[in-house]
């Protein structure tokens, strides 16, 4: 399964991808509309300090424990990504407590959001990674897994 | 091969789940005590509140049996033979199995109470029969007296507020949540939760019950009209102990999630596990604990090879409004001087042997789980950056090369 990897080598820190996962999750099909006046909660955060840069999105593990975890049955995998279902979260959290990458938070409504590789919202191509000015975001299939 | 579950809750689903990853055909008999579809048991204090509905909090979806090809009996069972391999359900009919596990969960503890007999509405606060008992109860002038101020009692509280006219927590401790919060923690969650209405009643105990009125042993008197009683849980150990297999505190297993009877495994809240964080074996009854348990059960029923070498305790929670995750033992040094955050939060951090060993909390909770994981795979400090990682959950904590790994960017030159 293709995934999203992050080199950071190459990650400039210009927060662009957050803007595009932002724009990517929002209803509107005018970034400029979208985010306006927004402040952002992107499913795809940037780290850094001392000239390190990142970003950190969902790994969808192959053991994912926030999956496993789950106290609804909200979160679960499908076709190897692991999507959550809005609709039946109730913002518990504990999937917070679970992810290893920090990569699963809270949304503006309570329920919890993920980075879902821009399946349901921009064709299956992350907008994060199209919009990567150096190449530091790529989505890959690297095989070699379970 | 033939699977008998005893049990359809979320230990049920993990082993059904894990069976099913290995073995796609073997038939699967769930026996469930609750003539109920699987449903997410934490939801019943959600269900209260209208925060979900008997159809959102199924645990798995409405094709989750016939998808699975798991057959679900309503009944109970009231006796294993581990030597004839079968099970005895209430109307004396007998299961045979090849393979057998006991995820029968936990049940109330109703400490003794004088007069309790004198109470006319009262529950525990555990099962979907218990939720619906409370909705069939409360109305808006109705008094509620809560026994237990852990996080079972708080989350019922949660549930009614507001619906009810006034709530009352007592607790035999000195304060709320006293299984997952350390004092200063708990005064916060305290305050808040007073903030909202409900009162709490600390290191105080029921002398005795007379109709709808209750005498704590400090001489207090608190009138009320439903009694929710949530002291506690105990496992429901009692069918692998008259079988002979052993139990402590719950069963005990191996690694593999089996008991000491050939083939017959536990997993959840009726059985015990290995806690990391104190290096030893008690019951951590926590709903992912649940799940892996029976699911790495489910893998080694269907002949699959999958071990479950420990845990930690950890909960996350909500409760009107503030937000709390805990992880590990307070047994450590705490790394934090001052704990409580200007904003009203709250975090600490306790080290022990050189790891993280426990950790809470209160307000911002975001990316917690990096905690978690350092806590959980027993990460010496010593390899980490103690500032970021202090500062806030990061990444950037980690070292380059793990960092790299765990993002899987390509090293540099490539």
């Amino acid at each position: 399964m293709k995934r999203i990897y992050v080199n950071e080598a190459w990650c400039l820190g210009c927060h662009l991808c957050e803007y595009y996962c932002a724009f990517a999750n929002s209803p509107c099909d005018d970034m400029v509309k979208a985010l306006k006046g927004v402040s952002i909660n992107p499913r795809i955060q940037v780290e850094g300090g001392e000239g390190i840069h990142f970003a950190v999105s969902c790994r969808h593990c192959e053991e994912p424990l926030c999956v496993k975890g789950c106290i609804t049955g909200s979160l679960r995998v499908k076709d190897g990504r692991i999507v959550v279902d809005p609709e039946r979260c109730v913002g518990c959290y504990t999937c917070v407590l679970s992810c290893p990458f920090g990569a699963i938070m809270p949304s503006d409504t309570g329920v919890v959001q993920k980075c879902e590789l821009c399946v349901d919202n921009a064709g299956g191509e992350p907008l994060c990674v199209r919009h990567c000015p150096n190449g530091a975001i790529v989505f890959e299939e690297r095989g070699a897994e379970a | 091969m033939r699977y008998v579950i005893i049990g359809n809750s979320t230990a049920a689903v993990g082993a059904v789940e894990g069976i099913r990853s290995v073995d796609g055909t073997g038939e699967i008999i769930l026996i469930s005590k609750e003539p109920e579809h699987t449903y997410a048991r934490p939801l019943i204090s959600y269900l209260l509140c209208g925060k979900t509905t008997r159809e959102k909090m199924r645990y798995r979806p409405a094709d989750f049996y016939t998808k699975n090809k798991a057959r679900l009996v309503f009944s109970e069972v009231t006796r294993i033979d581990a030597a004839s391999k079968t099970v005895t359900l209430a109307g004396g009919q007998l299961e045979h199995y090849d393979k057998l596990l006991v995820a029968t969960g936990s049940r109330p503890f109703v400490p003794r109470m004088d007069g309790i007999e004198t109470v006319e509405h009262k529950t525990t606060f555990l099962s979907l029969d218990d939720a619906l008992a409370i909705q069939t109860a409360i109305r808006k002038d109705t008094q509620v007296l809560i026994i237990g101020a852990g996080l079972i009692g708080l989350k019922c509280a949660e549930g009614i507020w507001e619906q009810v006219q006034s709530i009352t927590v007592v607790d035999l401790a000195d304060r709320v949540l006293p299984s997952v919060l350390t004092p200063d923690a708990a005064r916060l969650v305290q305050r808040h939760i007073e903030e909202k209405g409900i009162r709490c009643i600390l290191a105080d105990s029921v002398q005795s019950f007379d109709g709808q009125q209750a005498v704590l042993k400090s001489g207090k008197t608190i009138a009320f009209d439903l009694l929710v009683v949530a002291v506690g849980v105990q496992p429901n150990s009692g069918l692998i102990k008259e079988a002979g297999g052993a139990v402590n505190r719950g069963i005990v297993t191996d690694e593999r999630m089996q008991t000491t009877l050939a083939d017959v495994y536990a997993a959840g809240d009726c059985a015990e596990s290995f806690d990391l964080t104190t290096g030893t074996q008690r019951v951590l009854a926590i709903l992912p604990n649940a799940y892996a348990q029976g699911e790495c059960a489910g893998i080694n029923m269907a002949g699959g090879a999958k071990e479950y070498p420990g845990t930690a305790p950890m909960n996350a929670m909500g409760l009107l409004g503030l937000h709390l995750v805990t992880a590990g033992s307070y047994d450590g040094t705490p790394l934090i001087a001052s704990p409580t955050q200007s904003d009203g939060g709250y975090r600490q951090f306790y080290e022990k042997d050189g790891v993280l060993n426990g950790f809470i909390l209160l307000g911002d909770i975001r990316r917690a789980g990096i905690y978690t994981s350092i806590l959980k795979d027993r990460t010496p400090l010593a390899q980490l950056d103690p500032k970021r990682l202090l500062e806030r959950p990061q990444l950037l904590a980690f070292s380059k090369a793990d960092r790299i790994e765990k993002l899987g960017g390509v090293p540099l030159g490539h």
